[in-house]
């Protein structure tokens, strides 16, 4: 586990950035995640980013892009326009919660 | 009297059943104990087998047994489609109206494909020259149209995890090379395996290992694609940002979902029916008398026959505990092991859980084996082919497997510290 500092803040993250500790995160934080992955956070990413971080935090585990899809608000097509490389990653990581398990 | 009702009569449920008539024994003679298990049919698919059949390697009969004769006679069998389970009433509902009064529960009702999710797939072209081989019928339609291919690309497309045997898409793609070998036009067939993983497999290591031997079979990879639609008439594969990959002949594996009951029986599932589980424990998270066991859990593990064999052993001592309210023990790991079919009678084994990559070593008797973990060999193909035998004769009926435990074992493995992820050996 290392550490890396994002706007200021020192927060323990893994090998690919995604936070470790999820109460190391506030707004403010992922708004700063999001720029470094080059994404400036509009209502609708929101939306998706709070939905993953709620669920994760409520069942322990992330929520698919079908899932996503469904229960966000957010339609999948869209989902892929407002995170390009891959909505559940990208979402988990700005939203301060580990890289979600590719399921097995 | 306590009553135990087991949802599912396949591979987890069949093997539950027969391991609480044994620990059982007396009370269910006595009528101290009843135990009950309800299928929608007698039909018991020998699933690993039907990989086999779209090669010929299996007939479709191969696969085929019946659910009663895998019972003890001293079960009841109830031939009925499960309408919904009612926890606070501790009460199953049939589709005839009729109920089933519980003090244990086992949801054992596995996962099913659904191709209808995917737009498209099941539209212009399904059954010609798009197929799936995870059902009895499917495999059987897909038999012929790889008899007669005359040639182009064929795409194995992974439409979203989780699935059931997730090695399968890597077997049926390495088979394939195999098989067009043998037809003589495998120079004419190009093979590709399109999956949303960022690899060959989910964990890293074998992902890698698994690369390889795609890469020496001349089969290409496509990674992070999630499939939106499926165009039947012109041949292709969209994601959802709009990449595509052309096919002439598609081997779909379709989105996978828990039982349909489970979306009526509240708080029993998620938004995909897999009922929400305790990962160690194995009780349901919707109430104490729940238990669940094989692909119909939500857990981070494979869903497979062998998990379900190792989740029984915890199970059945667990649901032990819990009739005499003491405390469960937590002593699931996740733990899954896996023959890879690569083709040209060789085969791959793995052994895995939830915190430990496949490594490679000896399985199951340290440094003896005689299988080798993660790389191929020809005994591990005979493994293999012999576990078909081992299925009906010892997995079903709860039997002990030499050597073979439900909690992984490291002795005999390579590489331990860099590979157990922090986990203490």
């Amino acid at each position: 586990m290392t550490t890396a500092t994002i706007g200021g803040k020192t927060v323990e993250v893994d090998g690919e950035g995604f936070l470790q500790k999820p109460e190391q995160w506030d707004e403010e934080l992922g708004v700063e995640i999001a720029k470094e992955l080059g994404i400036e956070l509009t209502d609708r990413h929101w939306q998706v980013v709070k939905y993953m971080r709620q669920q994760v935090l409520d069942t322990g585990s992330a929520p698919s892009i079908r899932s996503l899809g469904k229960q966000s608000g957010v339609p999948i097509k869209e989902l892929y326009q407002l995170f390009p490389k891959g909505p559940a990653k990208m979402a988990a990581k700005i939203a301060g919660i580990p890289k979600p398990h590719g399921c097995i | 009297m306590k009553r135990i009702v087991i949802l599912g009569a396949g591979t987890a449920g069949t093997i539950m059943a027969n391991r609480l008539r044994k620990k059982y024994k007396r009370e269910v003679g006595s009528g101290d104990f009843q135990i009950t298990v309800v299928d929608l049919d007698d039909r018991h698919i020998y699933q690993p087998g039907l990989l086999f059949i779209p090669f010929g390697t299996y007939e479709p009969s191969d696969t085929i047994g019946t659910r009663r004769s895998e019972l003890p006679a001293e079960v009841g069998y109830i031939q009925q489609r499960i309408d919904r389970v009612m926890p606070e009433e501790n009460r199953v509902y049939l589709e005839d109206d009729s109920v089933i009064d519980y003090d244990v529960l086992i949801v054992a009702t596995g996962s099913r494909v659904v191709p209808e999710e995917t737009e498209g797939l099941t539209g212009a072209g399904w059954g010609e020259k798009m197929f799936e081989f995870y059902t009895q019928e499917g495999a059987e339609a897909l038999a012929p149209a790889m008899r007669e291919f005359k040639g182009g690309n064929l795409v194995l497309n992974v439409t979203e995890m989780p699935i059931k045997c997730p090695i399968a898409p890597l077997e049926f793609v390495f088979l394939s090379d195999a098989f067009f070998t043998k037809r003589g036009i495998r120079d004419k067939v190009n093979i590709t395996l399109v999956t949303p993983l960022d690899g060959a497999f989910t964990r890293p290591l074998a992902a890698s290992a698994f690369g390889n031997l795609l890469e020496e079979k001349g089969i290409s990879i496509v990674t992070e694609f999630n499939t939106g639609a499926v165009d039947g008439p012109n041949g292709k594969l969209i994601s959802y940002d709009d990449k595509t990959v052309d096919f002439d002949l598609l081997v779909s594996v379709p989105v996978h979902m828990g039982a349909e009951f489970v979306e009526r029986s509240p708080g029993l599932g998620d938004d995909m029916n897999w009922v929400l589980t305790d990962p160690n424990t194995l009780q349901s998270k919707v109430k104490p008398n729940i238990f669940c066991i094989g692909d119909a859990t939500n857990l981070a593990t494979s869903k497979a026959g062998s998990v379900a064999h190792f989740e029984s052993e915890i199970l059945e001592e667990n649901i032990g505990h819990f009739i005499k309210e003491e405390p469960l023990a937590p002593a699931f790991d996740g733990h899954a092991n896996c023959f890879i079919e690569t083709g040209f009678n060789k085969a791959v084994l793995i052994d895995f859980n939830y915190d430990v990559e496949p490594l490679p070593g000896k399985f199951p008797f340290p440094h003896v084996g005689p299988l080798s973990l993660l790389r191929e060999s020809r005994l591990n193909h005979v493994g293999k082919m012999a576990f078909k035998w081992v299925y009906w004769n010892m997995l079903l009926p709860g039997r002990e497997i030499p050597g073979v435990k439900a909690q992984m074992a490291l002795r005999g493995k390579h590489n331990l510290a860099q590979y157990t992820g922090g986990q203490p050996v």
